[in-house]
């Protein structure tokens, strides 16, 4: 890891501050994939703005019929959360499998989004149930914040403060996990809101989270497995490397959508 | 330099520490802790584990400067006044080693899972939980027995083998 210095604001307004002074910063939430990064150098910020010491930005609300998760709630406390777990329990699902219960113990919910790793979990949730990305300057809904591997609608000087979740009627989280790492090699997250359907799929595209149109489409008639039989995704675009092709991953992406609906119409 | 404050095992310390300072680095050179393990250090293996205000976390994966008014607990601050913590005697018992140096990991995390899921594991809990940490040698086989036993002995007013 190269050197770096290292900044403890204690109110986003501070640590926005010294963001906008050093747009080279990164801020430092849970570090399961920073620090990584760092230590492999594959990226060297010459400042890292530390938000583990602002307070209220962790915790579980629910307001209405909606979930509002504060962005440095651990993916422990998404996981085991009662209120997550009733309202949506999909959402509490998929916290409690990414990596394993260490990484779960420092990893967050804002830094996940925030990173849009084309293979992670949180994305898929927040695209698949509508989820409002709230930051210290505005609201941007999920359609529009996810904008391609690695690249979300953020600005310099943006930090994320909370997102929420609109609760569904149905929802699941189906994810084909790479043994090894544990990121999802296709994972789908099938949700039902009144009459609208939606299914999220990451680790498949190279263009990182993406809604599958046709599926939905299907789905709108009839909210079940069936629906989706013989519909198929385009390999085009699609992740190839040493765990898998475009087009098993094409393939993976129409199995898991079947798991993730046949699960969401099980509970 | 950054001033970090912490406790760890018990005893507040206080460092000035370059920022890039990983926690495991920090319990390991600066402390002189060296029962905390770096098996991969890119946070698969699990040999770093140590707990951080209560909760298991990858050592490797942190840095000490984010400790700050933490409390921490490595394998060291496990055995009280010399005799050994139900876990690692279990450990012992069941013969959950074979070279040893997956198990500080292994036994920081087990106790984590005992404290998250209670006394009564069972095997497909305990493999499941044990997800994060890496063995070369045992099969797994043993550690699992002994984490089952090591759980059932961390409950309050089980006789501990250690006891016996
Ligand atoms: S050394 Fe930290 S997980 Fe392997
Ligand atoms: S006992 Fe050797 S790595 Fe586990």
């Amino acid at each position: 890891m190269y050197a770096f210095t290292y900044q403890r604001p204690k109110t986003v307004r501070q640590a926005a501050g010294l963001i906008a002074k050093n747009v080279d910063a990164k801020l430092l939430a849970g570090g399961q994939t920073l620090l990584p990064t760092m230590k492999q150098r594959l990226a060297s910020p010459p400042a890292v703005i530390d938000l583990a010491k602002i307070e209220g930005l962790a915790g579980i609300e629910r307001k209405g019929r909606t979930v509002v998760i504060g962005a440095m709630t651990k993916h422990a406390d998404v996981g085991t959360s009662a209120i997550v777990r009733e309202a949506i329990p999909a959402l509490a699902a998929l916290a409690e499998n990414i990596g394993d219960p260490a990484v779960r113990n420092r990893g967050t919910i804002g830094g996940s989004v925030a990173n849009n790793d084309p293979s992670a979990d949180y994305p898929a949730a927040c695209l698949a149930l509508g989820a409002t990305i709230v930051t210290n300057k505005r609201k941007i809904a999920a359609d529009d914040f996810f904008q391609g591997m690695f690249t979300t609608a953020l600005e310099e000087g943006e930090i994320i403060v909370k997102i929420a979740f609109p609760l569904p009627s149905k929802a699941a989280y189906a994810k084909f996990p790479n043994p090894a790492s544990r990121y999802a090699m296709v994972g789908v997250f099938a949700a039902k809101r009144g009459s609208e359907v939606r299914l999220a799929v990451t680790g498949a595209s190279s263009d990182g989270v993406f809604r599958w149109t046709a599926g939905e489409e299907a789905l709108r008639g009839r909210f079940s497995p069936k629906s989706l039989e013989g519909l198929s995704v385009p390999a085009d675009g699609m992740i190839s490397d040493i765990h898998g092709s475009a087009d098993y991953r094409a393939h993976l992406v129409g199995v898991m959508a079947k798991r993730a609906v046949t699960t969401a119409i099980g509970k | 330099m950054t001033t970090v404050t912490m406790t760890v095992n018990g005893k507040s310390v206080t460092a000035n520490v370059d920022p890039r300072t990983l926690l495991s680095q920090f319990v390991r050179e600066n402390l002189r802790l060296t029962g905390t393990h770096v098996g991969c250090d890119t946070s698969q293996c699990g040999a770093c584990v140590v707990h951080v205000d209560g909760r298991a976390v990858k050592s490797c994966t942190t840095l000490a400067v984010s400790c700050d008014g933490s409390s921490v607990t490595t394998i060291e601050g496990l055995a009280v006044d010399g005799a050994l913590h139900p876990m690692q005697e279990a450990f012992r018992e069941h013969h959950g080693l074979q070279c040893g140096f997956c198990t500080p990991g292994m036994i920081m995390s087990a106790v984590d899972i005992v404290n998250r899921k209670g006394n009564a594991l069972d095997e497909h809990t305990i493999r499941e939980e044990l997800e994060g940490n890496i063995c070369r040698c045992t099969g797994y086989h043993n550690i699992v027995k002994a984490v089952e036993a090591g759980a059932r002995a961390m409950a309050p007013g089980a006789t501990s083998i250690a006891a016996e």
